[in-house]
């Protein structure tokens, strides 16, 4: 039985009681985003209606106040990944803003042309085109893990692909479209027997299962707040001090610099150093709440009780006529990425909306993946631990009737 | 008829539906009874993309009306392109460029016209006008 009170979470989340279009809302677009629950919310307030001031530079008291939370959130970030040092946690904007801060700091300080940078087939465009973008400033390479048809990664290519030109391996820990759980750490074995650094995009993976820095000896590791309970426009970089003492800065001005002239800048330390103007303090000291959140409940009940509806989910899936489901990796997250017979997922995504079914559609931002099945896009329902049973019924009845809809 | 007159009338059918689904069931249908779309013109140039579905578009001039085909791989899309080419079809370019097209908010499809990359109908509905405005400049 899953340590799970599904009741008291839920409570917890007040949007979950809206209904839209007069129908009960079930939310299944949690890989896009999941809601936030109440104390969340209130600590945003709460940090603007008794603390709001700029931080690490008042000397008076709400600046004091504001100083320690955003501090102790980079503390609750560190405990929660298991780095060795919280100054290894750099606060951005999102993965999106962490991915470019590391791929901008990281060609500036190791990359070269004709080196190599590896992603892989199933990766974000976030993981892809900042990438895209330094290699070709830097005249560097950019290389892809391929993948097979049940969504995993092929390894024996991966191997083939690293060479003593590899600078960089940034792979997905889990993949948003396709739910597969990729073995991270024989990626990151391979990766360091061959010289190289590597990145995981932990975006999809923070809120599902537990995620250790320490234990994988991930180089650099991303994540997005947003995506585990945590507000937008939050996010995490990760980054083994020694290597973040000798990257170079990607964007310069407030709090990264020690002392400026017009002849000579000097940047401050870690993590200060790669975090430049003033940065989101609510929302930072908010992200902080919401790793509370999923730390009191537990990763690993969270984990279980996801993996009980995943499971349910994609066997009441499999009993209605014409589903395809793509990905079907052995390790899975808590995502489904479907289409029926040869209904165009807008068309079946704009009839469960009217039920009440929120799903997501398209290509998940993910083209590489929707090009390798040579589909128009999928519909993706998404699972977070405050989804039920009860609505994954609903689920299933809603696309049984769009499908027989389209006859 | 007029474009006011043909949105009229596409306002009056769809105020007889008062289920959704029998809404979008009448969409779908209008989707599958949609003309053909000559694959002569299914080139890259007539291709409006959204994040979520593809429309095709083409448009020529005849005796001074502008007349349009249209496709989308969504049913529901492609019963929206059958009710835009319904109501601005075998219409003066400058009637074209002058019409207040409100009636896709009137029969209650509101949401499909935020101005995102979710499905392209803004985007439609732009390109319909742009056709206009060049065969204007022709006739001029």
């Amino acid at each position: 039985m899953s340590k799970i009170n599904i009741h008291q979470i839920r409570e917890q989340f007040p949007i979950l009681k809206c209904t839209v279009y007069g129908k009960p809302l079930a939310y299944f677009d949690n890989a896009a985003t999941t809601h936030k629950p109440d104390r969340v919310v209130r600590k945003i307030k709460e940090v603007y209606e008794s603390m709001n001031s700029n931080i690490h530079r008042g000397v008076h008291y709400l600046s004091n106040q504001a100083t320690m939370a955003y501090e102790q959130a980079r503390n609750k970030v560190q405990i929660f990944i298991n780095a060795a040092h919280s100054h290894e946690v750099i606060f951005t904007s999102g993965a999106t803003g962490a991915i470019n801060l590391l791929a901008n700091s990281f060609a500036d300080t190791y990359l070269s042309e004709g080196d190599e940078i590896i992603i892989s087939h199933m990766e974000h465009h976030s993981n892809i085109v900042p990438w895209q973008m330094v290699c070709k400033r830097k005249k560097a390479l950019l290389k892809v893990i391929p993948i097979n048809s049940h969504g995993e990664l092929l390894l024996d290519e991966f191997e083939k692909l690293l060479s003593t030109k590899t600078k960089l391996v940034a792979v997905t820990y889990v993949s948003n479209t396709l739910g597969t759980v990729n073995p991270i750490e024989e990626i990151i074995e391979k990766t360091h027997a061959n010289n190289s650094l590597m990145m995981v995009d932990a975006s999809q993976a923070v809120q599902h299962l537990k995620v250790d820095v320490k234990t994988m000896d991930t180089d650099f590791l991303v994540f997005s707040g947003h995506k585990i309970y945590g507000p937008t426009g939050t996010g995490v970089l990760y980054g083994k001090e020694k290597l973040l003492n000798e990257m170079e800065p990607w964007q310069g001005g407030g709090e990264m610099i020690k002392n400026v002239s017009f002849e000579q800048t000097t940047y401050n330390e870690l993590p200060f150093k790669f975090e430049a103007g003033t940065p989101n303090i609510a929302g930072s000291i908010a992200l902080g709440e919401a790793i509370d959140f999923v730390s009191e409940l537990g990763i690993e009940n969270i984990a279980e009780y996801e993996d009980e509806l995943l499971n349910y989910a994609t066997e009441q899936f499999l009993q209605i006529p014409g589903m395809r489901i793509f990905g079907t990796a052995s390790k899975k997250a808590s995502v489904i990425s479907f289409l029926v017979n040869d209904i165009h997922p807008f068309d079946m995504g704009t009839l469960l909306d009217k039920m009440g079914l929120a799903v997501r559609t398209g290509h998940h931002c993910t083209q590489p993946i929707i090009d390798y099945f040579g589909i128009p896009g999928t519909l993706r329902a998404s699972i977070a631990v405050y989804n039920t049973k009860e609505e994954i019924d609903r689920l299933v009845a809603g696309i049984t009737k769009v499908a027989q809809m389209f006859g | 008829m007029t474009i006011k007159e043909i949105q009229d009338e596409i306002v009056e059918e769809f105020s007889s539906f008062e289920e959704w689904m029998d809404k979008y069931a009448y969409l779908i249908e209008l989707g599958n009874d949609l003309e053909p779309y000559n694959d002569q013109y299914r080139v890259e140039q007539n291709i409006l993309e959204g994040c979520q579905s593809k429309v095709w578009l083409h448009a020529w001039m005849e005796d001074g009306k502008v007349y349009y085909m249209g496709d989308s791989d969504a049913i529901i899309v492609k019963g929206i392109v059958a009710l835009m080419i319904r109501a601005l079809s075998g219409q003066s370019p400058q009637d074209i460029i002058d019409s207040d097209l409100s009636f896709i908010d009137e029969i209650g499809l509101k949401e499909h016209l935020s101005p995102t990359r979710s499905n392209g109908l803004v985007a439609m509905i732009k390109q319909m006008r742009l056709f206009a405005i060049a065969f204007k400049a022709q006739q001029a």
